[in-house]
């Protein structure tokens, strides 16, 4: 049965106590690189200091950091805290087709990877209906029309394009 | 009635009255799709504004901010779903009405509760103006320091019973900012001699990851849940009638929600709790709020439509945000080399008049949208949580690569989506990140300004704003500490009770009776004082 304190713990138990441990320990490892990170200059303010606020925020992440740990109403990792960190982990897969999206786009071109991309990643999601795949294709097309085409901003013409015949290049380039 | 004219001569173009049109439509949209809310919209809309004239793009941001909570209400009321997170507290009341066939009553009145407040607080904001511009000049950098800090610290005793981890975060946020090379003496800090980090992290690449990529990521690891939609039927024009039965909940309610409002860090959640209270208080049939009960819903959608407006004072007249959604209108002005704050009011008043009156008309096209078009409307609920987060990866994309075609944005981008993951996942608040990150360079600014004309440090305080903003931030401070001490008091009163054994001395000593007589008892006694007294023999 859980005890008061658990009760009133605001949020769920599992991964709290991985998270403030990872936590503290990363703002632990920064703050002991103050001294060589940042710089002490002479002939200057104490609260103008450029290592001022790096060490306030430091400072206010260990202790504060530090506290939330130290109240939290359990001390030990159950197996419950490592499933939940893999649950974390997982989403390194979508965080991993995002990049890929990312490194292909300049290469291949915006529209061309943004076709490929929605419809590949909705069928990885289980929505392999001819249906969905439709809605996938004319969302890319609609979302290449509307920021590329429509509003301009500024997302580089792919390597691939180069090839393309004259004035087909530079539409491509420009538009999609 | 010079000021309002001009204000109006601003306005009256075509791009202002397309951008008008597309936030409230597209804000209507996105704040009825549970899952995508104003935030993910606004950072991913973000770069694609910089290239817009200031009042346009900041009209498409207004827009969106104020009609994704009427957007919201659908279905809170119509599947027990926020839209929105400030649309909690309308499923309360919202659905119960559904739930006993009254779903088009419930959105009428929702519709025009969240117009009378959105136009309450525009018109005392219009007419309130003329005293902020009075006031606002009187901020110097001592000044808006103090408010940065009372803004920071609201935020973080806001999350009760997590004031810890979000003063923490809050922290993590004024690091964030300080990396990179510093603007006054030139000094690198934290960029591990990274090229990539000396002109330091991009607020927009932070918010995006936080919000949008970490809302994909949330989406793409959860089920799709079925939703089942309730016939609508019924006037969608009771509910004005009904709205001006209660005129005393609508007026205190919206007087909440443009005070909460103002005060940067409180916003919605307050505005709606204590209305909702005040409401609940004052009826005459208090046993109905939860269970479908007109006021209850007035009070909640009231509250939180008159935020929005009033959240444009402390940013417009002072430069600082009160929260997130702020935060990220901000950076659209710096953008465009508009700096808010008391020279805005000063110079440029008609152009905060104008962002007002778009707000106003705003809230028309809204209402008339929603009047006509909900039928069509409530389909986009239909729409399935993964293919959303698909969706929403996709659009994320834009919203980081157009800022500098930079890779190594989007993966920072990426690492703080897994770090909102993680924080959503916890329950843990990510909005104190943003928060640190834009109210700390505030701070960091105005401090080294303001100590630079004191000479003692009690001198920073000698003018009677900075001073009432001191004695606020004691008080909010003191405040706090004694509800801490409250609820820990509370906490240990709770743990006894539920005890079963006696908590007599007598009875304590009886218990222990056994480590006491037996010989292990006495060498773990021996052995503990032995420790205790190196230790102290240490100091």
């Amino acid at each position: 049965m859980p005890t008061e304190r658990e009760r009133r713990f605001v949020g769920p138990r599992r991964g709290q106590i991985i998270f403030g441990v990872a936590f503290v320990a990363a703002s632990l490892l920064l703050l002991s690189q103050i001294g060589s990170q940042t710089r002490w200059v002479d002939k200057t303010e104490f609260f103008a200091q450029p290592r001022f606020w790096p060490a306030v925020g430091l400072g206010g992440m260990v202790l504060l950091g530090g506290l939330h740990l130290y109240r939290l109403p359990w001390w030990r990792a159950t197996r419950y805290d490592w499933w939940e960190a893999r649950k974390w982990v997982s989403v390194l897969e979508f965080g991993l087709w995002f990049m890929v999206y990312v490194f292909l786009v300049p290469v291949i071109g915006y529209l061309p990877v943004t076709l490929a991309f929605v419809p590949a990643l909705a069928w990885r999601m289980g929505y392999r209906s001819g249906f969905m795949i439709a809605i996938s294709l004319v969302f890319a097309v609609a979302v290449v029309f509307l920021f590329k085409t429509l509003l301009g901003v500024k997302i580089p013409g792919g390597m691939l394009y180069e090839y393309l015949p004259g004035g087909l290049r530079g539409f491509f380039i420009l538009y999609l | 009635m010079d000021l309002i004219l001009s204000a109006i001569e601003i306005l009256m173009r075509w791009d202002v009255a397309l951008a008008l049109l597309t936030g409230s439509v597209g804000g209507v949209l996105i704040g009825a799709i549970p899952g995508v809310g104003p935030a993910v919209a606004i950072a991913i809309l973000l770069p694609a504004t910089f290239s817009m004239d200031p009042i346009v793009g900041l009209t498409v941001l207004l827009g969106i901010y104020g009609s994704s909570m009427y957007g919201g209400s659908i279905p809170a009321i119509l599947i027990n779903t926020p839209g929105t997170a400030v649309n909690a507290l309308t499923t309360y009341d919202g659905y119960p009405m559904t739930a006993r066939g009254e779903p088009r009553r419930a959105l009428s009145l929702a519709y025009s509760a969240s117009f009378f407040g959105g136009t309450f607080s525009v018109i005392c904001l219009i007419l309130f103006a003329p005293v902020l511009a009075r006031i606002a000049p009187m901020f110097g950098s001592r000044e808006i320091f103090l408010a940065a800090l009372l803004g920071i610290i609201l935020v973080i005793v806001a999350h009760r019973g997590q004031s810890l981890i979000a003063g923490a975060l809050a922290c993590f946020g004024i690091f964030l900012q300080s990396i990179g090379l510093e603007p006054v003496k030139y000094t690198s800090r934290y960029t591990f001699d990274q090229s990539f980090l000396s002109s330091g992290i991009d607020l927009i690449v932070v918010v995006l990851g936080l919000f949008a990529l970490s809302q994909a990521f949330v989406l793409l690891t959860d089920v799709d849940e079925k939703v089942r939609l309730t016939k609508l039927r019924g006037g969608m024009f009771q509910g004005m009638r009904e709205l001006a039965r209660h005129p005393r909940v609508a007026g205190v309610s919206a007087s909440f929600g443009v005070v909460m409002g103002m005060i940067p860090g409180v916003g919605e959640f307050t505005a709606q709790f204590l209305s909702y209270t005040y409401a609940q208080k004052s009826s005459k049939r208090p046993q109905d709020f939860g269970h479908g009960s007109s006021e209850g819903l007035i009070a909640a959608e009231t509250a939180n439509n008159a935020v929005p407006a009033a959240a444009m004072v402390p940013l417009l007249a002072l430069g600082i945000p009160g929260e997130a959604l702020t935060a990220m209108m901000l950076s659209v002005f710096y953008v465009h080399n508009v700096v808010p704050g008391p020279g805005l009011f000063q110079n440029d008043m008609d152009f905060v008049v104008a962002l007002y009156i778009a707000l106003l008309i705003l809230n028309v096209l809204v209402l008339a949208f929603l009047l006509l078009a909900t039928r069509s409307l409530v389909q986009v609920v239909r729409i399935p949580n993964r293919f959303l987060g698909v969706c929403i990866l996709t659009l994320s994309f834009v919203g980081v690569y157009s800022l500098r075609n930079s890779a190594t944005d989007c993966l920072i981008a990426a690492v703080f989506g897994l770090l909102g993951y993680i924080l959503k996942r916890l329950a843990l608040p990510s909005v104190p990140i943003i928060l640190g990150m834009v109210l700390g360079g505030i701070m960091e600014v105005k401090l080294r300004a303001g100590m630079a004309r004191v000479k003692e440090p009690l001198d920073f305080i000698d003018r009677p704003i900075a001073f009432i903003l001191f004695l606020i931030i004691i008080m909010v401070l003191a405040i706090h500490i004694r509800r801490v001490f409250l609820d820990r008091r509370e906490l240990k009163e709770a743990e006894w009770q539920t005890r079963n054994a006696s908590t007599r001395f007598g009875k304590l000593m009886l218990r222990r009776r056994n480590s006491f007589l037996k010989d292990r008892g006495k060498k773990v006694r021996e052995r503990h004082s032995k420790l205790l007294r190196r230790l102290t023999g240490l100091f």
